[in-house]
């Protein structure tokens, strides 16, 4: 279950390029652990390390000093392409980042970055321009991302607003729907009854 | 004016929720070794139980070795713990598992429909991204995280929004030697690779229901790489003729039922899409990508273009205005979920039959499912791609994404029957170029990237 979000101020890390695909998040050689943690360390690996030793190349913008332990990043369309592996997701929420401010996001991964406390925000490429690199304040129950003088809204839908705003785990929001769950069943399996099949199965 | 989308998703709405959302009904999970242990047990510690096992398959592909005569060492570091963890939580849940060793091991888009896990009209979901290859037998069949696959197996059930509808129409007629990965790669080419952004997109068109159904396949395979939310091919006759007698389809009167409800899984003739592209197939030529994204792709007769990006062209290190054809590689690969069916075999065969692939190159051949290799060594192809100089191996993911452990050599350029190009997918700093298992034979021949049609025997 993820920590319940309201409102964040942070300075968001430029990232500023398109079809940032979740191989470059955490490439897959990074993937070492069967679970969901100990992941961070490899989050852009092949961008953030010079080497095999984790050399830091200067150049990226989680190794620069003001960007360093970013909890929001900026980035063009199309977040998150590529694989379904939600250890990009998971990668990401242990390095701390909790919102990601795009022009467009993978259907996948933004469904992943509900789930896990993430916060994907689409805006325009201009309002990404602006506050790129700066301070901004994300509110989510007023869909609004402030930078300076300037304010933008989002959308999202309202399943994921209120997963995000409670940390609410989606099993047992779904659970409470057990009844509905055990007709469709019911109905289903005098309709489909292939779709049913038998245990053992080997 | 209903469409065939339409019709999956009413026949699977459970509950409406708030917001427009809905709990959609799950009628296959598939697992694999990657994530499969993280996804169970993390249901079981959360006090979960699978609710109904006997829909869940279990299949080990991403990181088991493919060398002759594996074991569960694999080499990517850390793997083995991977695949035994997976075993043990399988077991426990009390899953099947299509295990290393186990006949009906492979690459699970390849092995779930030859076993008739997938059938027409079904939802089926999995943590993997190229799920959509199984949208070719008219289920919807999408790829989901590792948390989703915990939900639906714990519920039967996912929470969704229902994604919007769009019809790609090739009509026409293919040319000689153009094939399904062409086809795909041509449409990403032209509407960009994030063209089918939020759509479960209908493939329709005379070009479509000429395809067998392994070419079937290969169209949905990509339908992740044009953005899509799942690919789709309405079943007909072809289908139908597939699916008899496979494992996990129904038999007898079951069939008969199952068929009658599965003739009505089709897009009425007026249905209204959300958005329509239509391309005339006959214009198709073989296909070539020369960047890092699958729309960097051109005909193999073509050139890179003018306008191209120079991050992928400093990564690719090819000049823009540069000729395709000719380009040296250092490896091939003929694999994946895409290109690695019977059929695709046969067709990398027949050019390579009587030919060595040419001095120095590495080049591999990867069954997709044990299944296959086992048809194909039936027909001799074993032979033909081991005479030829191509390594010849068990089935699995392999290659086509680096783990790690066996990746081709750092900074080569490859040619491969592969879905994805991005930089370092399959090896560091190694420059993929994604093509049909015919341009990856005839280039592996010619030791450059070559057009297959150059290379047909006479
Ligand atoms: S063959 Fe490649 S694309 Fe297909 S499931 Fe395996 S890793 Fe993914």
């Amino acid at each position: 279950m993820a920590e319940p979000f309201t409102t964040l101020t942070a300075i968001a890390a430029p990232l500023l390029r398109d079809n940032v695909d979740t191989d470059a998040i955490i490439p897959s050689r990074e993937m070492k652990s069967t679970g969901k943690t100990g992941l961070a360390g490899g989050l852009f690996a092949g961008w953030r390390y010079l080497d095999a030793a984790r050399l830091p190349n200067p150049d990226f913008v989680l190794n620069q000093p003001e960007f360093s332990g970013a909890r929001i990043l900026a980035s063009g369309v199309n977040f998150g392409c590529g694989s379904s592996r939600e250890h990009a997701v998971w990668a990401l929420a242990e390095y701390g980042v909790r919102c990601i401010i795009a022009q467009s996001f993978a259907p996948i991964f933004h469904g992943n970055c509900i789930r896990n406390g993430i916060v994907p925000v689409a805006l325009d490429r201009e309002a990404i321009a602006a506050l790129a690199g700066h301070e901004v304040q994300v509110d989510l129950p007023e869909q609004t991302v402030r930078c300076g003088d300037a304010r933008w809204t989002f959308a999202i839908e309202a399943e994921a607003k209120a997963m995000l705003l409670e940390g609410l785990d989606a099993i047992d929001l779904t659970l409470k729907h057990r009844d509905a769950i055990a007709a469709f069943h019911a109905r289903d399996r005098a309709q489909r009854p292939w779709v049913y099949l038998e245990h053992p199965h080997a | 004016m209903t469409t065939l989308f339409d019709r999956l998703w009413d026949a699977h709405v459970v509950a409406p929720l708030d917001g427009g959302a809905a709990l959609i009904a799950i009628d296959r999970v598939l697992l694999h070794e990657r994530t499969g242990a993280a996804a169970l047990n993390a249901l079981r510690e959360a006090g979960r139980e699978v609710q109904d096992p006997a829909r869940v398959f279990a299949i080990m592909d991403h990181i088991v070795d493919t060398l002759p005569g594996r074991t569960d060492r694999t080499l990517m570091p850390g793997g083995q713990a991977f695949i035994t963890e997976t075993r043990t939580a399988a077991e426990a849940a009390g899953i099947i598992l299509f295990d290393v060793g186990h006949p009906d091991q492979g690459i699970m888009h390849v092995v779930s429909p030859e076993l008739g896990i997938v059938l027409p009209g079904l939802t089926l979901i999995a943590p993997d991204s190229h799920t959509c290859t199984q949208g070719a037998l008219g289920a919807l069949a999408w790829g989901i995280g590792s948390s989703e696959a915990e939900h639906a197996m714990a519920t039967g059930t996912l929470r969704l929004t229902r994604p919007k509808s769009m019809r790609v129409t090739f009509a026409g007629q293919l040319a000689p030697g153009v094939t399904a990965k062409d086809m795909m790669l041509a449409l990403i080419a032209a509407h960009g690779a994030g063209g089918g952004a939020g759509h479960v997109v209908e493939f329709a068109g005379a070009a479509v229901t000429a395809l067998d159904m392994e070419a079937r396949m290969t169209l949905c395979n990509m339908a992740t790489e044009f953005s899509a939310f799942a690919g789709l091919i309405a079943p007909d006759e072809v289908t139908f003729e597939w699916l008899k007698g496979r494992r996990y389809a129904p038999e007898g009167t079951g069939w008969d039922a199952a068929l009658a409800q599965w003739r009505t899984l089709r897009s009425d003739a007026d249905a209204a899409f959300d958005a329509e592209i239509a391309i005339d197939a006959s214009t198709i030529a073989p296909m070539v990508s020369w960047g890092t994204s699958p729309q960097a792709s051109v005909a193999v007769t073509g050139a890179v273009p003018a306008d191209a990006s120079p991050a992928m062209l400093d990564y690719m290190a090819l000049r823009a205005g540069a000729l395709l054809i000719g380009t040296p590689i250092d490896a091939a690969f003929i694999g994946s979920c895409t290109n690695a069916r019977l059929s695709d075999l046969r067709r990398a065969a027949a050019l390579l039959k009587g030919r060595k692939v040419a001095p120095g190159l590495r080049a591999i051949c990867v069954p997709g499912s044990s299944a296959v290799r086992r048809a194909a060594e039936a027909e001799g192809l074993d032979r033909v791609f081991l005479d030829a100089g191509f390594e010849w191996r068990e089935s699995g993911c392999s290659m086509c994404f680096f783990a790690g452990g066996e990746s081709f050599a750092e900074g080569s350029r490859v040619i491969s029957s592969t879905n994805r190009n991005f930089e370092s997918r399959q090896g560091l700093r190694v420059k993929t170029h994604i093509a049909s298992p015919e341009t990856v034979a005839a280039s592996a021949l010619a030791g450059a990237i070559a057009d297959a049609r150059d290379w047909a025997h006479g």
